[in-house]
């Protein structure tokens, strides 16, 4: 390991654990990420060449539809591909400037979760049925930091309290089933925030949950997120969740992203026809009896991603060139990007 | 849960007259006269045979013969065989040597058994997984008298590592091939059940959950996705161990253990209706006990599962 050969952001302390350092606030960077899954039927490619980075205290929203990447980009941070089939060909994930993908790994064993935590979208299958929450909780203190079972259990308490949930010293002892949907994921974000992660990566967290508790949970994300100045990625395919809860948005097609933008400067103006047709579908109250617009067609099979742009067969602007040329995400406005031929067109219609 | 015990026990009542009926019933319904070549080349005398059917209440009709039977039976007596020894001393006897069997054997398929479907099930695909997959298959295939009879030439007669037959003393070392050839065949159930629960577990949100809290694999496998994977395993176990408990006939017979199954058996043979009554009887309370113990153990490995 050479952690310590540099002026590396990285130090160990006595025990021998590495505390990690962001320079300049800066937590991760993805650089060039590309992940395939070696099946059957050939090589799907998943993920082609993402780059992005996140921020101390920022929230990046990651948007798309089913397929497009953003859950296996989020897995591919974590570690908890399964590899094989899936295999990371190129790229690099730095968190703290240390690239976790050529980490040995027992070393990078001790980044998963506690320095950089998940949160899963169904909490019931996500949790051990046999084991009382609580437990689950504590295990991340007991595992990580040695700590004992009582002081690890008043650890979970206290953290099912952070977390709202009613009467936490009674219901540690309780099992997963015995929560209703909106107290598991709170419990799932209880064992995520427990030591206190610089990065907290939530897939689709709501999706799974009925509209009043989403509202809730957002804004217990968002609490603790201002509360301990994480770094948050949001997965989601909601752009109603996103509005409220993200600073950036990053928006996925076939693996790659079309789109980076904050989150206002999107919603005003979409730099790329993806990203506006997404807009365009979502329901609105003034437009009540008139037909919902939707983007025709499916995402293309990673299998096959067609040329050029791999939005071209569904994109009503396509032209010749964008089923030739694939374009590059490029700088089309201060701050933002976009991986469209015609993307000052989009910015001005 | 006591609540619940006490209904479950409750309930054993019917299923215990039910069950002892039924096979009171079909003892007497068997053909043929019991005092028939009881006296050896002569017909016995008529004093003999109107003793024996006074004693027994033959000339009863069969409702009443059953519930004088009943009524002894609740005072723990299940009546006196045709050598004029009483059952309940023979069962007694007998089920010490069945029972060590029968332990012996659920020892070798958990261990064996688990064993093999825990390393089949983490390779799955692999060489370890089609050993498994292939000799478990072997196994069941093969009835257990050429099980039975294979040990004993090769591990019994060539070897000689374990005694052929098991004497009446039914010693520890004696009883260990036997029990070994009894549990071969849910060696490979419990392999096989292992190794499926342990492969679907392993894909499980839970498991993957495990890994993310940063966990060792060792221990995202061997705690998380075991745990669950082991709850379908004790059930078989369990309900296997309350079958064995009912004796082994085939397996008794081939290494003459005095068992249960065979008592049962020689009592079908020479017509002994209070014997197999008897011990049908016993095996049916003590199976009903091993299917509670069970059950109540499946409440406690399955937190879903309410005994409320």
């Amino acid at each position: 390991m050479s952690t310590t050969t540099s002026a590396a952001p990285q130090t160990r302390s006595g025990d021998g654990k590495i505390t990690y350092t962001p320079v300049d606030g800066r937590l991760l960077d993805v650089e060039d990420l590309h992940v395939e899954f070696h099946t059957e039927d050939g090589v799907a490619k998943a993920i082609n060449g993402v780059s992005f980075h996140l921020d101390q205290g920022e929230s990046l929203a990651i948007l798309g539809e089913s397929g497009s990447g953003k859950s296996v980009t989020a897995q591919a941070i974590m570690g908890i591909l399964d590899m094989p089939p899936a295999k990371i060909p190129e790229g690099a994930i730095k968190y703290c400037g240390l690239d976790l993908l050529t980490m040995p790994d027992d070393q990078r064993r001790w980044v998963r979760g506690a320095e950089i935590a998940m949160i899963f979208q169904d909490a019931l299958s996500s949790l051990n049925p046999v084991f009382p929450v609580g437990w689950q909780i504590a295990e991340m203190f007991r595992q990580h930091r040695g700590m004992n079972k009582s002081d690890s259990l008043a650890q979970a308490v206290r953290l099912m309290e952070r977390v709202s949930i009613p009467a936490a010293k009674d219901r540690v002892k309780a099992y997963p089933h015995q929560f209703s949907g909106g107290m598991r994921q709170r419990i799932m974000i209880a064992m995520a925030i427990a030591l206190d992660p610089a990065v907290l990566i939530a897939d689709e967290p709501t999706t799974a949950l009925d509209v009043t508790v989403q509202a809730q949970i957002m804004a217990l994300l968002q609490e603790l997120q201002q509360e301990r100045q994480m770094g948050l990625i949001l997965i989601t395919h909601d752009l109603g969740v996103v509005a409220d809860v993200a600073d950036r948005i990053a928006v996925m097609y076939a693996g790659r992203l079309v789109e980076t933008a904050n989150v206002y400067d999107l919603y005003a103006k979409p730099a790329h026809p993806y990203t506006r047709g997404l807009l365009e579908s979502i329901p609105r109250l003034d437009q009540k009896g008139q037909t919902l617009a939707a983007i025709g067609g499916l995402p293309p099979n990673l299998l096959r991603i067609p040329p050029g742009c791999a939005f071209n067969p569904r994109c009503r602007m396509a032209q010749d060139i964008c089923r030739t040329d694939r374009p590059e995400l490029r700088e089309v406005a201060p701050g933002r990007k976009s991986a469209c031929h015609f993307a000052e067109e989009v910015l001005d219609a | 849960m006591g609540k619940y015990i006490v209904r479950r026990l409750l309930q054993m009542i019917p299923v215990i007259i039910g069950t002892t009926f039924l096979i009171f019933y079909m003892v007497f319904a068997m053909p043929g006269d019991p005092t028939a070549g009881k006296c050896g080349e002569r017909p016995c005398s008529a004093a003999y045979i109107q003793k024996y059917r006074a004693e027994h209440n033959l000339d009863d009709p069969l409702p009443i013969q059953y519930g004088k039977y009943v009524a002894k039976l609740a005072q723990g007596d299940l009546g006196t065989n045709q050598y004029g020894v009483k059952v309940k001393d023979d069962l007694q006897k007998r089920y010490l040597v069945t029972g060590k069997l029968a332990l012996m054997a659920i020892a070798v398929e958990v261990v064996v058994g688990i064993l093999a479907g825990i390393l089949a099930g983490i390779r799955k695909g692999k060489f370890v997984d089609n050993l498994v997959l292939v000799s478990t298959l072997f196994v069941i295939s093969i009835p257990v008298f050429v099980i039975g009879a294979l040990a004993q030439y090769f591990i019994g007669v060539r070897t000689g590592l374990f005694p052929v037959t098991v004497s009446s003393k039914a010693t520890f070392y004696e009883l260990t091939m036997p029990a070994l050839v009894l549990g071969s065949l849910s060696i490979a159930y419990v392999a096989r059940l292992t190794r499926t629960n342990l492969v679907e577990n392993l894909r499980a949100d839970y498991v993957r959950t495990a890994i993310a809290k940063g966990l060792s694999r060792r221990r995202a496998v061997g705690l998380h996705a075991l745990r669950n994977s082991m709850i379908p395993v004790i059930t078989f176990v369990g309900f296997d161990f309350g079958a064995l408990l009912g004796g082994a006939i085939v397996t008794e017979r081939i290494f003459n253990i005095q068992g249960v199954g065979g008592y049962i058996f020689r009592g079908i043979q020479m017509r002994d209706g209070v014997a197999v009554v008897g011990a049908v009887t016993a095996l049916v309370i003590i199976y009903l006990f091993v299917n509670l113990l069970v059950d109540i153990l499946y409440g406690v490995l399955d937190p879903r599962i309410s005994h409320e």
